[in-house]
Protein backbone atom coordinates (compact mmCIF):
# COMPACT_ATOMS: atom_id res chain seq x y z
CA UNK A 1 0.00 0.00 0.00
CA UNK A 2 1.44 3.28 -0.73
CA UNK A 3 1.66 5.97 1.75
CA UNK A 4 3.04 9.34 1.67
CA UNK A 5 5.46 11.09 3.83
CA UNK A 6 3.18 13.54 4.61
CA UNK A 7 1.67 10.39 7.07
CA UNK A 8 5.22 9.34 8.34
CA UNK A 9 6.28 12.96 9.53
CA UNK A 10 6.75 16.48 9.17
CA UNK A 11 9.45 18.54 7.65
CA UNK A 12 11.20 21.78 7.51
CA UNK A 13 13.38 23.55 4.70
CA UNK A 14 16.50 25.76 5.04
CA UNK A 15 18.52 27.33 2.94
CA UNK A 16 22.33 28.39 2.82
CA UNK A 17 23.58 29.74 -0.82
CA UNK A 18 22.49 27.90 -3.69
CA UNK A 19 21.48 24.62 -1.38
CA UNK A 20 18.64 23.56 0.52
CA UNK A 21 18.08 21.44 3.21
CA UNK A 22 14.50 19.86 4.25
CA UNK A 23 14.57 17.78 7.67
CA UNK A 24 12.05 14.78 7.65
CA UNK A 25 10.89 13.81 11.26
CA UNK A 26 8.94 10.62 12.24
CA UNK A 27 5.88 10.77 13.94
CA UNK A 28 6.52 7.42 15.60
CA UNK A 29 8.85 4.42 15.29
CA UNK A 30 6.55 2.43 13.19
CA UNK A 31 7.25 5.59 10.77
CA UNK A 32 10.72 6.00 11.57
CA UNK A 33 11.56 2.55 9.99
CA UNK A 34 10.01 2.96 6.92
CA UNK A 35 11.36 6.45 6.18
CA UNK A 36 14.98 5.24 7.32
CA UNK A 37 14.74 2.57 4.79
CA UNK A 38 12.85 3.86 1.89
CA UNK A 39 13.65 7.46 2.43
CA UNK A 40 16.64 7.28 0.11
CA UNK A 41 19.23 9.84 -1.46
CA UNK A 42 18.12 8.49 -5.13
CA UNK A 43 14.69 8.65 -3.96
CA UNK A 44 14.56 12.42 -3.28
CA UNK A 45 16.70 13.03 -5.98
CA UNK A 46 13.89 11.90 -8.03
CA UNK A 47 11.48 14.07 -6.14
CA UNK A 48 13.41 17.09 -6.66
CA UNK A 49 14.68 16.35 -9.97
CA UNK A 50 12.79 19.50 -12.06
CA UNK A 51 13.93 21.45 -9.03
CA UNK A 52 17.56 20.67 -8.20
CA UNK A 53 20.78 19.26 -10.16
CA UNK A 54 21.71 17.82 -6.71
CA UNK A 55 23.53 15.44 -5.14
CA UNK A 56 21.77 14.97 -2.45
CA UNK A 57 23.03 13.81 1.20
CA UNK A 58 21.09 12.29 3.92
CA UNK A 59 22.08 12.31 7.55
CA UNK A 60 20.23 10.29 9.98
CA UNK A 61 19.62 11.61 13.89
CA UNK A 62 18.46 8.46 15.61
CA UNK A 63 17.76 10.34 18.91
CA UNK A 64 15.19 12.47 16.96
CA UNK A 65 13.70 9.93 14.95
CA UNK A 66 14.55 12.77 11.90
CA UNK A 67 16.26 12.78 8.42
CA UNK A 68 18.17 15.91 7.19
CA UNK A 69 18.90 15.29 3.15
CA UNK A 70 20.75 18.24 2.10
CA UNK A 71 20.23 19.40 -1.60
CA UNK A 72 22.82 20.91 -2.96
CA UNK A 73 21.86 23.23 -6.78
CA UNK A 74 18.82 23.83 -5.75
CA UNK A 75 17.75 27.91 -5.39
CA UNK A 76 18.23 28.94 -8.37
CA UNK A 77 21.69 30.37 -7.52
CA UNK A 78 20.77 31.43 -3.90
CA UNK A 79 18.64 33.56 -2.38
CA UNK A 80 20.03 37.18 -3.32
CA UNK A 81 20.13 35.72 -7.55
CA UNK A 82 17.32 33.57 -7.48
CA UNK A 83 14.26 34.36 -10.22
CA UNK A 84 12.31 32.36 -8.20
CA UNK A 85 9.16 33.37 -6.44
CA UNK A 86 10.35 31.31 -2.93
CA UNK A 87 13.56 32.54 -3.53
CA UNK A 88 14.52 30.54 0.13
CA UNK A 89 12.85 27.62 -0.75
CA UNK A 90 10.40 27.46 2.10
CA UNK A 91 7.96 25.42 0.18
CA UNK A 92 10.34 22.58 -0.76
CA UNK A 93 9.76 20.72 2.74
CA UNK A 94 6.15 19.93 0.72
CA UNK A 95 8.00 18.08 -1.81
CA UNK A 96 9.81 15.79 0.29
CA UNK A 97 6.25 15.14 2.01
CA UNK A 98 4.63 14.57 -1.59
CA UNK A 99 6.87 11.63 -2.01
CA UNK A 100 4.70 8.13 -2.07
CA UNK A 101 6.39 5.33 -0.33
CA UNK A 102 4.98 1.96 0.69
CA UNK A 103 3.12 1.54 4.17
CA UNK B 1 28.39 42.76 36.42
CA UNK B 2 30.77 39.74 37.26
CA UNK B 3 30.24 36.60 36.39
CA UNK B 4 27.94 35.72 39.52
CA UNK B 5 24.90 34.35 38.00
CA UNK B 6 23.87 30.85 38.52
CA UNK B 7 21.17 31.02 35.93
CA UNK B 8 20.32 33.78 33.43
CA UNK B 9 17.50 34.21 31.05
CA UNK B 10 17.97 35.34 27.18
CA UNK B 11 15.50 36.19 25.08
CA UNK B 12 14.74 37.09 21.04
CA UNK B 13 13.71 40.30 20.30
CA UNK B 14 13.69 39.64 16.61
CA UNK B 15 14.12 36.81 13.84
CA UNK B 16 14.81 38.92 11.23
CA UNK B 17 14.93 42.52 9.51
CA UNK B 18 11.12 42.84 9.31
CA UNK B 19 9.73 40.41 12.37
CA UNK B 20 7.11 41.29 13.84
CA UNK B 21 7.59 43.45 17.23
CA UNK B 22 4.94 43.27 20.12
CA UNK B 23 6.23 39.51 20.86
CA UNK B 24 9.65 41.48 21.79
CA UNK B 25 7.37 44.06 23.96
CA UNK B 26 5.57 41.01 25.61
CA UNK B 27 9.05 39.51 26.61
CA UNK B 28 10.06 42.63 27.49
CA UNK B 29 7.47 43.42 30.05
CA UNK B 30 6.83 39.96 31.61
CA UNK B 31 9.54 37.70 30.28
CA UNK B 32 12.02 38.69 33.06
CA UNK B 33 14.80 38.26 30.81
CA UNK B 34 18.28 39.28 31.47
CA UNK B 35 19.15 39.49 28.06
CA UNK B 36 17.20 40.47 24.57
CA UNK B 37 18.47 39.19 21.55
CA UNK B 38 17.12 41.10 18.01
CA UNK B 39 18.88 39.30 15.03
CA UNK B 40 18.24 41.48 12.52
CA UNK B 41 20.52 40.68 9.45
CA UNK B 42 20.45 38.64 6.02
CA UNK B 43 22.63 38.11 4.06
CA UNK B 44 22.57 40.61 1.88
CA UNK B 45 21.44 43.22 4.31
CA UNK B 46 25.09 44.94 4.91
CA UNK B 47 26.06 45.36 1.14
CA UNK B 48 22.82 47.18 0.07
CA UNK B 49 23.17 49.49 3.67
CA UNK B 50 26.23 50.53 2.52
CA UNK B 51 24.71 51.85 -0.12
CA UNK B 52 22.22 53.66 1.91
CA UNK B 53 25.24 54.99 3.75
CA UNK B 54 26.81 56.36 0.63
CA UNK B 55 24.13 58.84 0.17
CA UNK B 56 23.67 59.63 3.90
CA UNK B 57 26.61 58.53 6.19
CA UNK B 58 24.14 58.86 9.14
CA UNK B 59 22.18 55.95 8.11
CA UNK B 60 23.35 52.47 6.70
CA UNK B 61 21.79 50.46 9.97
CA UNK B 62 18.61 48.51 9.46
CA UNK B 63 15.66 50.50 8.96
CA UNK B 64 13.24 49.17 11.30
CA UNK B 65 15.65 50.22 14.30
CA UNK B 66 13.87 53.50 15.54
CA UNK B 67 10.43 51.76 15.63
CA UNK B 68 11.93 48.47 17.88
CA UNK B 69 13.72 51.08 20.15
CA UNK B 70 10.76 53.28 20.99
CA UNK B 71 8.35 49.74 21.46
CA UNK B 72 11.23 48.40 23.71
CA UNK B 73 12.32 51.04 25.37
CA UNK B 74 9.46 51.82 28.27
CA UNK B 75 10.07 48.22 29.36
CA UNK B 76 13.79 48.51 29.75
CA UNK B 77 12.88 51.45 31.67
CA UNK B 78 11.28 49.19 34.25
CA UNK B 79 13.19 45.81 33.84
CA UNK B 80 16.50 46.94 32.59
CA UNK B 81 17.25 43.80 30.88
CA UNK B 82 20.04 44.12 28.45
CA UNK B 83 19.40 44.12 24.69
CA UNK B 84 22.51 43.14 21.92
CA UNK B 85 21.51 43.55 18.37
CA UNK B 86 23.09 43.45 14.64
CA UNK B 87 20.95 46.23 13.51
CA UNK B 88 23.82 48.54 13.12
CA UNK B 89 24.26 46.57 9.46
CA UNK B 90 27.21 48.94 8.03
CA UNK B 91 26.88 51.24 10.38
CA UNK B 92 26.67 50.59 14.44
CA UNK B 93 27.97 54.22 15.42
CA UNK B 94 25.38 56.06 13.59
CA UNK B 95 22.66 52.73 14.92
CA UNK B 96 24.29 53.67 18.08
CA UNK B 97 23.62 57.28 18.09
CA UNK B 98 19.83 56.92 16.48
CA UNK B 99 19.58 54.47 19.75
CA UNK B 100 20.42 57.27 22.06
CA UNK B 101 18.04 59.19 19.92
CA UNK B 102 14.73 57.09 20.74
CA UNK B 103 15.83 56.94 24.03
CA UNK B 104 15.77 60.64 24.44
CA UNK B 105 12.20 61.01 23.07
CA UNK B 106 11.21 58.81 26.05
CA UNK B 107 12.85 60.86 28.90
CA UNK B 108 15.99 58.61 29.13
CA UNK B 109 18.50 60.79 28.83
CA UNK B 110 21.92 59.36 28.59
CA UNK B 111 21.36 55.68 27.43
CA UNK B 112 24.94 54.25 27.27
CA UNK B 113 25.20 52.44 23.62
CA UNK B 114 28.40 50.02 22.95
CA UNK B 115 28.88 49.53 19.73
CA UNK B 116 31.39 47.00 18.00
CA UNK B 117 33.43 47.60 14.65
CA UNK B 118 35.38 45.80 12.58
CA UNK B 119 33.46 43.19 10.58
CA UNK B 120 34.11 45.61 7.82
CA UNK B 121 37.15 43.93 5.90
CA UNK B 122 36.71 45.47 2.40
CA UNK B 123 39.80 46.92 2.83
CA UNK B 124 41.06 43.58 3.69
CA UNK B 125 39.60 42.06 1.11
CA UNK B 126 41.01 44.41 -1.74
CA UNK B 127 44.62 44.28 -0.25
CA UNK B 128 44.24 39.82 -1.14
CA UNK B 129 42.89 39.20 -4.10
CA UNK B 130 43.94 35.78 -4.47
CA UNK B 131 41.99 34.83 -1.38
CA UNK B 132 39.61 32.09 -3.17
CA UNK B 133 35.81 31.90 -3.03
CA UNK B 134 34.46 29.30 -1.08
CA UNK B 135 31.72 29.03 -3.96
CA UNK B 136 34.33 27.67 -6.85
CA UNK B 137 37.45 28.48 -5.52
CA UNK B 138 38.42 31.26 -7.67
CA UNK B 139 40.43 34.13 -6.74
CA UNK B 140 37.70 36.75 -5.30
CA UNK B 141 39.93 39.41 -7.34
CA UNK B 142 36.92 39.46 -9.80
CA UNK B 143 33.96 40.50 -7.76
CA UNK B 144 36.39 43.45 -6.55
CA UNK B 145 35.79 45.93 -8.70
CA UNK B 146 31.80 44.94 -8.10
CA UNK B 147 31.77 45.08 -4.22
CA UNK B 148 29.41 46.97 -2.21
CA UNK B 149 30.61 45.25 1.12
CA UNK B 150 32.87 42.93 2.75
CA UNK B 151 32.27 41.84 6.14
CA UNK B 152 33.05 38.65 8.56
CA UNK B 153 31.18 37.24 11.08
CA UNK B 154 32.13 37.96 14.35
CA UNK B 155 32.01 35.53 17.36
CA UNK B 156 30.41 36.00 21.15
CA UNK B 157 33.67 37.32 22.18
CA UNK B 158 32.99 40.32 21.19
CA UNK B 159 29.17 40.32 22.19
CA UNK B 160 30.51 39.31 26.08
CA UNK B 161 33.40 42.68 25.47
CA UNK B 162 30.23 45.15 24.75
CA UNK B 163 28.43 44.15 27.34
CA UNK B 164 31.61 44.06 30.22
CA UNK B 165 31.60 47.82 29.13
CA UNK B 166 28.40 48.27 31.27
CA UNK B 167 26.55 49.59 28.77
CA UNK B 168 23.30 48.30 28.69
CA UNK B 169 22.89 48.02 24.65
CA UNK B 170 25.18 46.17 22.23
CA UNK B 171 25.49 47.37 19.03
CA UNK B 172 26.61 45.55 16.39
CA UNK B 173 27.20 45.02 12.20
CA UNK B 174 27.68 41.44 11.12
CA UNK B 175 28.25 38.74 13.69
CA UNK B 176 27.03 35.14 13.75
CA UNK B 177 23.48 34.93 14.68
CA UNK B 178 23.90 32.15 17.39
CA UNK B 179 26.76 34.43 18.47
CA UNK B 180 25.04 37.17 19.63
CA UNK B 181 23.27 34.64 22.46
CA UNK B 182 26.32 32.53 23.01
CA UNK B 183 28.29 36.26 24.56
CA UNK B 184 25.20 36.93 26.86
CA UNK B 185 26.23 33.50 28.41
CA UNK B 186 29.67 34.22 28.38
CA UNK B 187 29.22 37.44 30.36
CA UNK B 188 26.16 36.69 32.34
CA UNK B 189 27.61 33.00 33.67
CA UNK B 190 31.48 33.98 33.27
CA UNK B 191 32.14 31.27 30.89
CA UNK B 192 35.35 30.96 29.28
CA UNK B 193 35.95 31.63 25.25
CA UNK B 194 37.74 27.86 25.49
CA UNK B 195 35.53 25.93 27.24
CA UNK B 196 33.80 24.19 24.86
CA UNK B 197 31.31 22.06 26.61
CA UNK B 198 29.41 25.32 27.58
CA UNK B 199 29.79 27.21 24.44
CA UNK B 200 28.35 24.42 22.11
CA UNK B 201 25.35 24.65 24.74
CA UNK B 202 25.16 28.86 24.17
CA UNK B 203 25.48 27.83 20.20
CA UNK B 204 23.08 25.27 20.19
CA UNK B 205 20.75 27.11 22.05
CA UNK B 206 21.63 30.42 20.23
CA UNK B 207 20.94 28.60 16.59
CA UNK B 208 17.67 27.58 17.48
CA UNK B 209 16.78 30.83 19.01
CA UNK B 210 17.67 33.04 16.31
CA UNK B 211 14.43 32.38 14.31
CA UNK B 212 12.50 33.84 16.79
CA UNK B 213 8.59 32.28 16.23
CA UNK B 214 10.55 29.72 14.29
CA UNK B 215 11.20 28.07 17.47
CA UNK B 216 7.66 28.42 18.26
CA UNK B 217 4.59 27.45 15.99
CA UNK B 218 5.77 29.48 13.07
CA UNK B 219 6.36 27.89 9.96
CA UNK B 220 4.81 25.22 11.81
CA UNK B 221 1.03 24.86 11.63
CA UNK B 222 -0.27 22.74 8.67
CA UNK B 223 -4.62 22.95 9.98
CA UNK B 224 -5.95 19.54 10.70
CA UNK B 225 -1.98 17.78 10.29
CA UNK B 226 -0.24 19.86 13.00
CA UNK B 227 -2.20 22.58 14.93
CA UNK B 228 -1.74 25.44 17.47
CA UNK B 229 -4.21 26.95 19.71
CA UNK B 230 -3.39 30.85 18.85
CA UNK B 231 -1.67 30.76 15.59
CA UNK B 232 -2.09 34.12 15.70
CA UNK B 233 0.34 35.68 18.36
CA UNK B 234 2.86 33.17 18.90
CA UNK B 235 5.14 34.45 21.67
CA UNK B 236 9.06 34.50 21.31
CA UNK B 237 11.47 32.03 22.39
CA UNK B 238 13.89 32.40 25.49
CA UNK B 239 16.23 29.77 26.93
CA UNK B 240 16.83 29.27 30.69
CA UNK B 241 20.78 28.57 30.65
CA UNK B 242 22.24 27.29 33.74
CA UNK B 243 26.20 28.15 34.50
CA UNK B 244 26.73 24.10 34.52
CA UNK B 245 25.52 24.24 30.99
CA UNK B 246 21.95 23.11 31.72
CA UNK B 247 19.36 24.59 29.32
CA UNK B 248 15.39 24.87 28.46
CA UNK B 249 13.97 26.59 25.83
CA UNK B 250 10.52 27.81 26.81
CA UNK B 251 8.40 31.03 25.85
CA UNK B 252 5.63 32.80 28.27
CA UNK B 253 2.62 30.72 29.71
CA UNK B 254 0.08 32.39 28.12
CA UNK B 255 1.58 33.34 24.62
CA UNK B 256 0.25 32.12 21.26
CA UNK B 257 1.89 29.60 18.92
CA UNK B 258 3.48 26.18 20.53
CA UNK B 259 6.86 25.21 21.81
CA UNK B 260 7.00 21.50 22.21
CA UNK B 261 9.57 18.48 20.58
CA UNK B 262 8.31 18.94 17.00
CA UNK B 263 8.78 22.43 16.97
CA UNK B 264 12.35 22.38 18.49
CA UNK B 265 13.33 19.16 15.98
CA UNK B 266 12.23 20.72 13.06
CA UNK B 267 14.37 24.21 13.85
CA UNK B 268 17.46 22.39 15.50
CA UNK B 269 17.64 21.03 11.76
CA UNK B 270 16.87 24.45 10.13
CA UNK B 271 19.35 25.26 7.76
CA UNK B 272 21.83 22.75 8.94
CA UNK B 273 23.63 20.13 6.91
CA UNK B 274 26.46 17.87 8.70
CA UNK B 275 24.45 17.61 11.81
CA UNK B 276 28.30 16.83 13.56
CA UNK B 277 29.73 20.07 12.03
CA UNK B 278 27.64 23.21 12.50
CA UNK B 279 30.48 26.11 12.06
CA UNK B 280 30.26 29.25 13.66
CA UNK B 281 32.54 31.96 14.46
CA UNK B 282 33.01 30.49 18.02
CA UNK B 283 32.74 26.54 17.55
CA UNK B 284 32.21 23.45 15.65
CA UNK B 285 28.99 22.11 17.12
CA UNK B 286 27.69 18.80 16.70
CA UNK B 287 23.90 18.29 17.80
CA UNK B 288 24.23 14.47 16.51
CA UNK B 289 23.74 13.54 20.17
CA UNK B 290 21.15 16.12 21.11
CA UNK B 291 17.29 15.40 22.60
CA UNK B 292 14.29 17.10 23.77
CA UNK B 293 12.85 16.39 26.88
CA UNK B 294 9.02 18.13 27.96
CA UNK B 295 8.79 20.20 31.22
CA UNK B 296 5.86 21.74 30.97
CA UNK B 297 3.14 22.76 28.22
CA UNK B 298 5.67 25.58 27.44
CA UNK B 299 8.83 24.60 27.94
CA UNK B 300 11.51 21.90 26.69
CA UNK B 301 15.09 20.40 28.07
CA UNK B 302 17.88 20.34 25.72
CA UNK B 303 20.86 17.89 26.50
CA UNK B 304 23.32 16.50 24.39
CA UNK B 305 25.32 19.36 22.70
CA UNK B 306 28.60 19.14 21.51
CA UNK B 307 31.43 20.60 20.01
CA UNK B 308 35.10 21.30 18.78
CA UNK B 309 36.98 23.69 18.97
CA UNK B 310 36.89 26.74 16.65
CA UNK B 311 38.53 26.99 13.10
CA UNK B 312 41.13 29.41 12.64
CA UNK B 313 39.11 31.29 9.68
CA UNK B 314 36.74 34.28 9.71
CA UNK B 315 33.80 33.48 7.45
CA UNK B 316 33.35 36.62 5.02
CA UNK B 317 30.41 37.55 3.15
CA UNK B 318 31.23 39.31 0.12
CA UNK B 319 28.42 41.46 -1.64
CA UNK B 320 28.51 42.48 -5.13
CA UNK B 321 26.61 44.05 -7.93
CA UNK B 322 25.00 41.61 -10.23
CA UNK B 323 23.17 43.37 -13.15
CA UNK B 324 19.08 43.48 -12.48
CA UNK B 325 16.22 41.09 -12.66
CA UNK B 326 13.07 42.70 -14.35
CA UNK B 327 9.80 40.54 -14.11
CA UNK B 328 5.77 40.85 -15.04
CA UNK B 329 2.47 38.85 -14.16
CA UNK B 330 -0.58 38.93 -15.62
CA UNK B 331 -3.68 36.75 -14.79
CA UNK B 332 -6.25 34.18 -16.56
CA UNK B 333 -9.33 32.27 -15.40
CA UNK B 334 -12.29 30.54 -16.51
CA UNK B 335 -12.15 27.79 -19.67
CA UNK B 336 -8.96 27.44 -21.21
CA UNK B 337 -6.75 29.94 -18.81
CA UNK B 338 -3.44 27.92 -19.25
CA UNK B 339 -3.66 28.27 -22.73
CA UNK B 340 -4.05 31.42 -22.55
CA UNK B 341 -1.31 31.73 -20.61
CA UNK B 342 1.27 30.11 -22.17
CA UNK B 343 0.10 31.89 -25.27
CA UNK B 344 0.87 35.25 -23.52
CA UNK B 345 4.67 33.55 -22.68
CA UNK B 346 4.78 32.92 -26.30
CA UNK B 347 4.09 36.62 -27.50
CA UNK B 348 6.01 38.21 -24.70
CA UNK B 349 8.95 35.65 -25.92
CA UNK B 350 8.21 36.29 -29.15
CA UNK B 351 8.78 40.13 -28.96
CA UNK B 352 11.44 40.18 -26.53
CA UNK B 353 13.49 38.24 -29.64
CA UNK B 354 11.87 40.80 -31.95
CA UNK B 355 13.60 43.43 -30.09
CA UNK B 356 17.06 41.97 -30.48
CA UNK B 357 16.94 41.26 -26.87
CA UNK B 358 18.44 38.08 -25.38
CA UNK B 359 18.82 36.62 -21.38
CA UNK B 360 21.21 34.84 -19.68
CA UNK B 361 18.29 33.10 -17.86
CA UNK B 362 14.59 33.59 -18.12
CA UNK B 363 12.23 31.98 -15.49
CA UNK B 364 8.67 30.72 -16.37
CA UNK B 365 5.58 30.17 -14.01
CA UNK B 366 2.65 29.22 -13.90
CA UNK B 367 1.49 30.27 -10.32
CA UNK B 368 -1.25 28.14 -9.03
CA UNK B 369 0.37 25.23 -10.69
CA UNK B 370 4.39 25.51 -10.81
CA UNK B 371 5.32 28.58 -9.52
CA UNK B 372 7.04 26.58 -6.83
CA UNK B 373 7.58 23.18 -7.58
CA UNK B 374 7.86 23.01 -11.46
CA UNK B 375 5.47 20.99 -13.31
CA UNK B 376 6.37 17.99 -12.46
CA UNK B 377 6.17 16.15 -15.62
CA UNK B 378 8.15 13.35 -14.70
CA UNK B 379 5.63 12.49 -12.21
CA UNK B 380 2.26 13.21 -13.97
CA UNK B 381 2.27 16.49 -14.20
CA UNK B 382 -0.04 18.89 -12.69
CA UNK B 383 -4.09 19.05 -13.01
CA UNK B 384 -4.84 21.96 -14.58
CA UNK B 385 -6.14 24.95 -12.18
CA UNK B 386 -8.97 26.94 -12.49
CA UNK B 387 -6.70 30.59 -12.66
CA UNK B 388 -3.29 30.78 -13.58
CA UNK B 389 -1.45 33.59 -13.13
CA UNK B 390 2.07 33.81 -15.44
CA UNK B 391 5.00 35.34 -14.59
CA UNK B 392 8.06 35.54 -16.37
CA UNK B 393 11.82 36.71 -14.71
CA UNK B 394 14.96 37.33 -16.67
CA UNK B 395 18.11 39.00 -15.14
CA UNK B 396 20.73 40.68 -17.43
CA UNK B 397 23.54 42.42 -16.89
CA UNK B 398 21.62 45.83 -18.74
CA UNK B 399 19.19 47.57 -16.95
CA UNK B 400 17.11 48.37 -19.97
CA UNK B 401 17.43 45.16 -21.12
CA UNK B 402 16.03 44.07 -17.45
CA UNK B 403 13.18 46.33 -17.51
CA UNK B 404 11.98 45.16 -20.89
CA UNK B 405 10.56 42.07 -19.63
CA UNK B 406 7.86 43.75 -17.52
CA UNK B 407 7.13 46.15 -19.97
CA UNK B 408 6.10 43.05 -22.61
CA UNK B 409 4.26 41.40 -20.12
CA UNK B 410 2.34 44.74 -18.46
CA UNK B 411 1.41 45.69 -22.38
CA UNK B 412 -0.72 42.25 -23.06
CA UNK B 413 -3.11 44.22 -20.45
CA UNK B 414 -4.25 45.46 -23.53
CA UNK B 415 -2.81 43.64 -26.41
CA UNK B 416 -2.45 40.29 -25.41
CA UNK B 417 -4.69 37.17 -25.30
CA UNK B 418 -8.56 37.29 -24.10
CA UNK B 419 -9.48 38.35 -20.38
CA UNK B 420 -6.01 38.95 -19.04
CA UNK B 421 -5.92 40.87 -15.68
CA UNK B 422 -3.73 41.98 -13.13
CA UNK B 423 -0.73 43.11 -14.72
CA UNK B 424 2.00 44.15 -13.17
CA UNK B 425 5.73 44.45 -13.49
CA UNK B 426 9.22 45.02 -11.16
CA UNK B 427 12.79 45.69 -11.66
CA UNK B 428 15.41 45.20 -8.87
CA UNK B 429 19.15 45.92 -8.69
CA UNK B 430 20.50 42.77 -7.74
CA UNK B 431 23.12 42.26 -4.75
CA UNK B 432 24.42 38.81 -4.61
CA UNK B 433 26.62 37.82 -2.19
CA UNK B 434 29.68 35.03 -1.77
CA UNK B 435 32.04 33.82 0.86
CA UNK B 436 35.44 33.66 1.48
CA UNK B 437 37.64 32.25 4.59
CA UNK B 438 40.11 35.11 6.27
CA UNK B 439 42.73 34.15 8.83
CA UNK B 440 41.21 35.20 11.98
CA UNK B 441 44.20 37.45 12.89
CA UNK B 442 43.45 39.67 9.96
CA UNK B 443 41.02 40.97 11.41
CA UNK B 444 41.01 44.11 14.23
CA UNK B 445 37.81 44.56 15.99
CA UNK B 446 37.09 47.37 18.61
CA UNK B 447 34.41 47.99 21.49
CA UNK B 448 33.51 51.94 21.37
CA UNK B 449 30.66 53.68 23.20
CA UNK B 450 28.21 56.49 22.82
CA UNK B 451 27.07 58.36 25.56
CA UNK B 452 28.73 57.80 29.17
CA UNK B 453 28.21 55.09 31.80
Amino acid sequence: MSIKVYELGHARAGDKGNTSNVSVTAYDERAWNILREQLTPERVMQAYGEIAKGPVTRYELPKLRALNFVIENALGGGVTVSLAQDMHGKSLSYVMLGIDLHG
Amino acid sequence: MASSATRIRVGTGAGFSDDRIDPAVDLAERGAVDYLVFECLAERTIARENLTRLKDPEKGYTPYLAERFQAILPAWKKNKFRIVTNMGAANPAAAARAVRREARALGIDNLPVAYVTGDDVAQIVRNNPQLPLMEDGSPVEALIPRMASANVYLGADVIHDGLATGAPVVMTGRVADPSLFVGCMMHGLGWRYDDYSKLAVGTLAGHMMECAAQLTGGCFVDPGKKDCDDPVTPGFPYADVGADGTLTLGKLEDSGGRLDVQTCTEQVLYEMHDPTSYITPDCILDISDVEFKPESKHRVRVIGAKARPRTPTYKVVVGYHDGYIGEGEVGYAGPNALARAKLAEQIVRERLKKRGLSYPEIRVDYIGMSSLHRMNEGGGGRPEPYEVRLRIAARSPDRKTAAAVGFEVRTLHVNGPSGGGGGTNALREVLAVKSILIPREMVKTQISMEGTL
